[in-house]
């Protein structure tokens, strides 16, 4: 296997060096020049998401976890999956177990390591909520980095993902957001970008949504 | 090219294309897709300032991958080592196939999922594995149907184009248990989703293609709408990943610009509904994602490719997909007719270099050299001009590639000799011209070794009276 390795260098080296090759300069300008004013970029995440099907739910800091309660309820949702442990999950229990689960949907952590949750997770679980580190105007789509008390199917495998986006957590482009938060430094185990629901265009190019991945996302603004 | 004795391993695109060519539905079904995805990518790039700008940037971008490719590749290996992905390296298909497969009998796996990718295809992986007793099923909508179909993608992006949602739905009917008739895409997509659904839920080890691999971070990004990549990278125990070896790129931030390019060449669409980006297999504390993860990247002729100043720009390839549906033999044909994991404008000067001009010398010549694949490429890949050098390549012997010279036919290079003899005497010209002004209406229309040519052409009806006589007639004297 090294000895491949140590082949492959070698002519890569050896060809390279024959004749070297030298890059014109890599310019960002025309990635760094894509800026949206202030509410401009909320409209073009909206305007361009919902064109693939996502939904937007608006709400706010203090009515975010009741809202999203009736919101579930009323599409007749079982139960939602979610992250106990992070600070977003904790709220939404505190406040549903204060308000009362009668009628809605029941809470599900996803506590356990996958391995004794699968059965659960492909067969029983309606929706999952996740948090997002924000969204991009330039292609309408959210950032998302599953961690040890978000999971990364949390977001994958329910039949409805909502993600709760903060309106001051907007950048311009996706190279805007890897640059200003020095991603280069340190990348997680997994980072998504999110732009819609899942879909395919593979039986005659006609579009279809939820083909294995969720089929509705919901988008929870919280101004 | 007159009659060769190569060995051809049955591969014939004179013969296969046409035979497309007479399949009336299968070039409506090409035509349809190919008109609707120019004029969405055209709307993707509608502003020329900003079109050049993300292009001459994703150009330099590959351009500077490969300028350090060894050292890239070296810094990739150690960061993702560093990651906890394990990287092998593979020079052929074979070696490729063999690491594959140790890595599946170690963890004894049965069934494996695979998400959408070229190399993959390059290595017949899915025929390899089920000789192994292993099965090897894909989870991407289009490659599951070609996969239900027992056939080869008909292109890299979306492989079943060539099929209409009535073969599509005739297919299930008679390939899924549980399938019931239905032409209704939405619910021939959900039968596929529960079958699958079990599959990704159950499966051993998942596979996967590469997009881009960040040697800066160690970091795999994948690019897909289905989820299936995701699934396939997240749910089975061990993921492997394959890729060629010109995937890799410097820095994350030469991710955007080029992720750009691609959704927006390959299916017109701003971005795909995932970005995938895996950068290490799951640690501790976390509750999902493969145990391991195994980096193979191949080589499989690359290197060769590289070698050479002018072919090396065959290694830009992003893998969007864009030439083959702007190509006027594609577009007509289809991708069956190349019978090549590669198809279209890419194919035809890839799969020469990657298996030899001696089965793929046709591919070359399957071009009518209109630059329009070069116009809308994303990162600038002169394809026309290394359809020329191949062209050349093929009747000339030399080690730039592989099977050079193999084309090489004593007739067609005393065609040319007489040829250039004639047109660089002023004698010789006038001579032949002359002669075929007075004889060339009495020729017979076709012989033996022009048939190919003549077959579908009309034999032209040469005048009486050569330019150069009726010029001098007009008082312009010979030079």
């Amino acid at each position: 296997m090294s000895e491949s390795r140590n082949a492959i260098l070698g002519k890569l080296r050896a060809g390279r060096d024959a004749h070297p090759l030298t890059p014109p300069e890599s310019d960002f300008a025309v990635l760094r020049n894509k800026r949206w004013e202030g509410a401009e970029r909320l409209e073009r995440i909206k305007r361009m998401m919902e064109a693939v099907h996502t939904e937007f739910l608006e709400t706010t800091e203090a009515d975010w976890p009741a809202d999203i309660q009736a919101f579930l309820k009323a599409q007749g949702t079982r139960n939602l999956l979610f992250g106990p442990a992070t600070e977003a999950g904790a709220r939404l229990s505190a406040e549903w177990a204060a308000a009362g689960m009668e009628g809605g949907p029941e809470l599900v952590p996803y506590a356990d390591r996958v391995e004794t949750f699968k059965e659960r997770l492909f067969d029983g679980i309606d929706a999952g909520i996740t948090t997002t580190l924000g969204a991009i105007a330039d292609t309408g789509s959210l950032i998302v980095w599953p961690t040890p008390e978000e999971p990364r199917l949390m977001s994958l495998v329910p039949h409805m993902h909502l993600a709760l986006l903060r309106a001051d957590a907007l950048y311009d482009t996706f190279w805007q957001a890897m640059t200003e938060n020095r991603w280069a430094d340190g990348m997680p185990t997994n980072a998504l970008l999110i732009s819609g629901p899942s879909k395919t265009a593979d039986i005659e190019q006609t579009l279809a949504y939820g083909v294995h991945g969720p089929k509705r996302l919901v988008v929870v603004v919280i101004r | 090219m007159g009659e060769t004795a190569l060995k051809t391993n049955g591969i014939n695109f004179a013969k296969a294309s046409s035979a497309a060519l007479q399949d009336q539905q299968l070039r409506g079904n090409f035509r349809r897709a190919m008109d609707g995805l120019m004029s969405k990518r055209a709307v993707q790039f509608a502003d020329t300032a900003e079109w050049n700008g993300v292009r001459t940037l994703g150009a330099s971008v590959r351009l500077r991958a490969l300028s350090k490719l060894p050292e890239l590749l070296e810094k990739l290996e150690a960061n993702c080592t560093k990651n906890g992905i394990q990287v092998h390296w593979a020079s052929t298909t074979d070696e490729a196939n063999a690491i594959v497969l140790s890595i599946m009998q170690r963890v004894n796996a049965k069934l494996v999922v695979k998400g959408k990718s070229m190399v993959s295809e390059e290595m017949h992986l899915n025929a390899f594995l089920e000789k192994h007793g292993i099965e090897s099923l894909e989870s991407d909508l289009g490659e599951y149907i070609v996969q239900l179909d027992e056939a080869m993608p008909s292109h890299i992006i979306m492989p079943a184009i060539h099929m209409n949602t009535k073969q599509i739905a005739h297919l299930f009917k008679q390939k899924i248990k549980e399938a019931e008739y239905t032409e209704d895409v939405a619910q021939l997509t959900d039968l596929a989703r529960r079958v699958l659904r079990k599959k990704f839920a159950t499966a051993d080890v998942g596979i996967s293609g590469v997009n881009m691999a960040v040697a800066e971070t160690g970091t795999l990004c994948l690019v897909e709408n289905e989820g299936n990549g995701r699934m396939s990278t997240t749910v089975p125990p061990v993921h492997i990943a394959v890729m060629g070896l010109e995937k890799v790129v410097e820095k994350l931030e030469d991710v955007p610009p080029v992720i750009s390019l691609l959704t927006r060449s390959a299916t017109a669409q701003p971005i795909t509904t995932y970005v995938n980006m895996i950068s290490s297999p799951r640690k501790e504390g976390e509750k999902d994602g493969p145990n391991e993860i195994h980096l193979v990247i191949l080589d499989n002729g690359r290197s060769a490719i590289y070698a050479d100043e002018e072919l090396r720009n065959t290694l830009r390839c992003i893998r969007c997909g864009a030439c083959m549906n702007h190509c006027p033999v594609y577009t007509k044909v289809g991708g069956h007719a190349y019978q090549a994991p590669y198809p279209g404008p890419i194919g035809s000067i890839l799969m020469p270099q990657v298996e030899g001009l001696e089965t793929r010398g046709e591919l070359p010549h399957a071009c009518t050299m209109c630059n329009a694949c070069v116009e809308i490429c994303p990162v600038k890949i002169p394809i026309v001009e290394i359809m020329g050098r191949l062209r050349s390549e093929a009747v000339h012997p030399g080690d730039a590639v592989k099977g050079a010279g193999s084309h090489a036919s004593k007739a067609e290079a005393m065609v040319w000799k007489g040829w250039s003899m004639t047109y660089a005497s002023p004698l010789a010209y006038q001579f032949a011209t002359a002669l075929l002004a007075k004889l060339g209406n009495a020729a017979p229309a076709s012989l033996p070794l022009l048939k190919e040519w003549t077959n579908v052409r009309s034999k032209p009806r040469f005048a009486n009276r050569t330019l150069h006589a009726l010029a001098r007639e007009k008082g312009i004297p010979d030079v």
